[in-house]
């Protein structure tokens, strides 16, 4: 369904990522794991276009994205909730949503859809109201996903969802991962450097080291192998 | 007492044209963190335009209303495609700049659009027509507030509450809002930055447009210099305010009117600007983000 081929970008004149493919089926869940500055990130920005691709191509249901404008790559259904949850801190809960839902113009649709995302995280729907930078962290991570689902991705890009936030917090969105890619058929690209619970949920997984993929396989055999398990599970 | 509310009214008129002119500056602030000092010319533009139109429609034998609709319509017209155009020629490439380098670009656009209106118009100052005739029923306050303030402070009210309408509610304006606050993030929800940017230029410039046509008909006269003191003026307001901060412009604005009006009304109008500055100069000192601005540890 997307199909990374060997891209390369960066910021100013480093490369932050220089050789990357990734292929996501449909209804996949695959995971991305990898240190800090591995360029996780970065692949997942220029997936979405808000950084440049300087070199491959990324294919998206067989048509090149890597030069179209970041708008027009939501407008296909990519859709990326961003590490560090970004969410507008002015807006209330409500705005937010709405501005997940920004190129849609299906009115009614919408309604429904904030309905549907009310119901997975009930607490949003009691902050309706309150502006968005007060939430709890916790709350902030549903309600950046909340608002990435206003879109009706195809594609869900999630940028270490469970970063800063408690245990039991982390588990209940990862259960939401899983429910979102199971109910709508929502493909799910996942970041993640909490590997151990990211393998556990994905389909497959890879592995990336200093801008480049060094490992790839399905998440159990990732799970079960050695030098993963003392690089990143800490087993 | 009737000094007083004399003094009141007209400080409120001078808030009001601080006020259209200033939330340009704080709505292009709030998006992009540049101060434009090309808005005040843009204001300038605006009165120029309101000049030309109406006097060529006087000549014609025009009614007084259908002049001022047209040429109102006119210098908000010309003036946004002056903002937008700016915004592309001189702000756009600097996008990724260091912030300095489209400050030096926006002072560089002033001087430039001051010129060119010397160059293209004249350096004297020219007779605006009088397009707000005293109405009739204002005759027995006529003392207190004439009718061209009447007609500034009401159209002022009504313009902010179509402004903030649309910025509270519209779909434009909840994007403005959402792009002030995290521009890597709207981008990720689709929102076109740059359409926002062009959009943020059009507003704020069709508000200065709305000013200079107001300011020009109450002073009775233009020329090229006029944008220079409004701009700087417009521009304390905004800071006294809160850059930024769309209500806090209005009030800095009101704040800003008002202490003049006194000033020169109970001292004398040698010290108008003096009181304006020594309060901007206080409020920086006391309260640096200013009045409803946000506290933020941003270099300039």
């Amino acid at each position: 369904m997307l199909s990374v081929e060997n891209i390369q970008s960066g910021y100013g004149n480093k490369l932050a990522i220089k050789d990357v493919s990734v292929e996501i089926g449909r209804g996949e869940i695959i995971t991305l794991i990898g240190a800090n500055g591995a360029g996780k990130s970065t692949t997942l920005m220029t997936i979405c276009g808000v950084v440049p691709c300087r070199a491959g191509r990324i294919l998206f249901e067989g048509r090149e994205i890597q030069a179209l404008p970041p708008e027009e790559i939501v407008r296909l259904g990519i859709c990326q909730v961003p590490e560090g949850r970004h969410i507008f801190p002015q807006l209330t809960v409500k705005e937010n949503l709405d501005m997940g839902a920004f190129l849609r113009r299906d009115k009614a649709e919408v309604k429904k859809d904030i309905d549907y995302v009310f119901s997975l995280f009930p607490i949003l729907a009691e902050r309706r109201n309150q502006d968005g930078g007060n939430l709890s962290g916790g709350e902030q991570q549903m309600l950046a996903m909340s608002r990435a689902l206003m879109a009706r991705p195809r594609v869900l890009l999630l940028d270490e969802p469970s970063m800063g936030l408690a245990p039991l917090v982390i588990r209940q969105i990862f259960e939401i991962i899983r429910q979102i890619n199971r109910e709508n058929n929502t493909t799910i690209f996942l970041v993640e450097q909490n590997a151990n619970q990211a393998l556990h949920i994905a389909d497959r997984g890879y592995v990336m080291e200093n801008g480049r993929i060094t490992l790839t396989g399905k998440a159990q055999e990732l799970l079960d192998n050695k030098d993963i398990q003392k690089a990143y599970l800490g087993i | 007492m009737d000094y007083f509310i004399e003094l009141l009214f007209s400080g409120l008129t001078r808030g009001s044209i601080y006020a259209l002119i200033a939330l340009g500056y704080t709505m292009v602030y709030g998006i992009i963190g540049l101060i434009n000092f090309a808005h005040g010319e843009i204001y300038m533009i605006g009165a120029f335009t309101a000049f030309i139109v109406a006097t060529v429609l006087s000549i014609y034998g025009f009614p007084l209303l259908a002049i001022v609709i047209i040429a109102g319509v006119a210098a908000v017209v010309w003036a946004a495609s002056y903002g937008y155009t700016i915004e592309k020629i001189a702000y756009k490439p600097l996008r990724h700049a260091p912030r300095l380098s489209p400050l030096i670009s926006a002072i560089g656009m002033s001087i430039f659009l001051q010129n060119y209106v010397l160059l293209a118009q004249t350096s004297d100052f020219l007779p605006f027509p009088r397009l707000i005739r005293d109405f009739p029923f204002m005759e027995p306050i006529a003392h207190i507030i004439g009718s061209t303030d009447l007609v500034i402070l009401v159209t002022t009210v009504v313009v902010m509450v179509i402004l903030t309408l649309i910025i509270k509610f519209s779909m434009i304006g909840k994007a403005m809002r959402a792009t002030s606050q995290d521009r890597t993030m709207a981008t990720l929800v689709g929102i076109n930055v740059n359409r926002v940017i062009s959009m943020t230029f059009i507003i704020g410039s069709s508000l200065a447009a709305i000013g200079g046509l107001l300011i020009a008909s109450h002073i009775g006269q233009i020329n090229f210099y006029i944008g220079f003191l409004a701009g700087i003026k417009a521009f304390t307001a905004a800071v006294l305010g809160g850059i930024g901060s769309v209500p806090g412009a209005v009030l800095g604005s009101m704040i800003l009117g008002l202490t003049e009006s006194f000033a020169t009304g109970y001292v004398s109008s040698d010290y108008e600007d003096v009181f304006a500055f020594s309060l901007l100069v206080l409020i920086l000192i006391f309260k640096p983000s200013g009045l409803l601005g946000k506290a933020t540890n941003q270099k300039v």
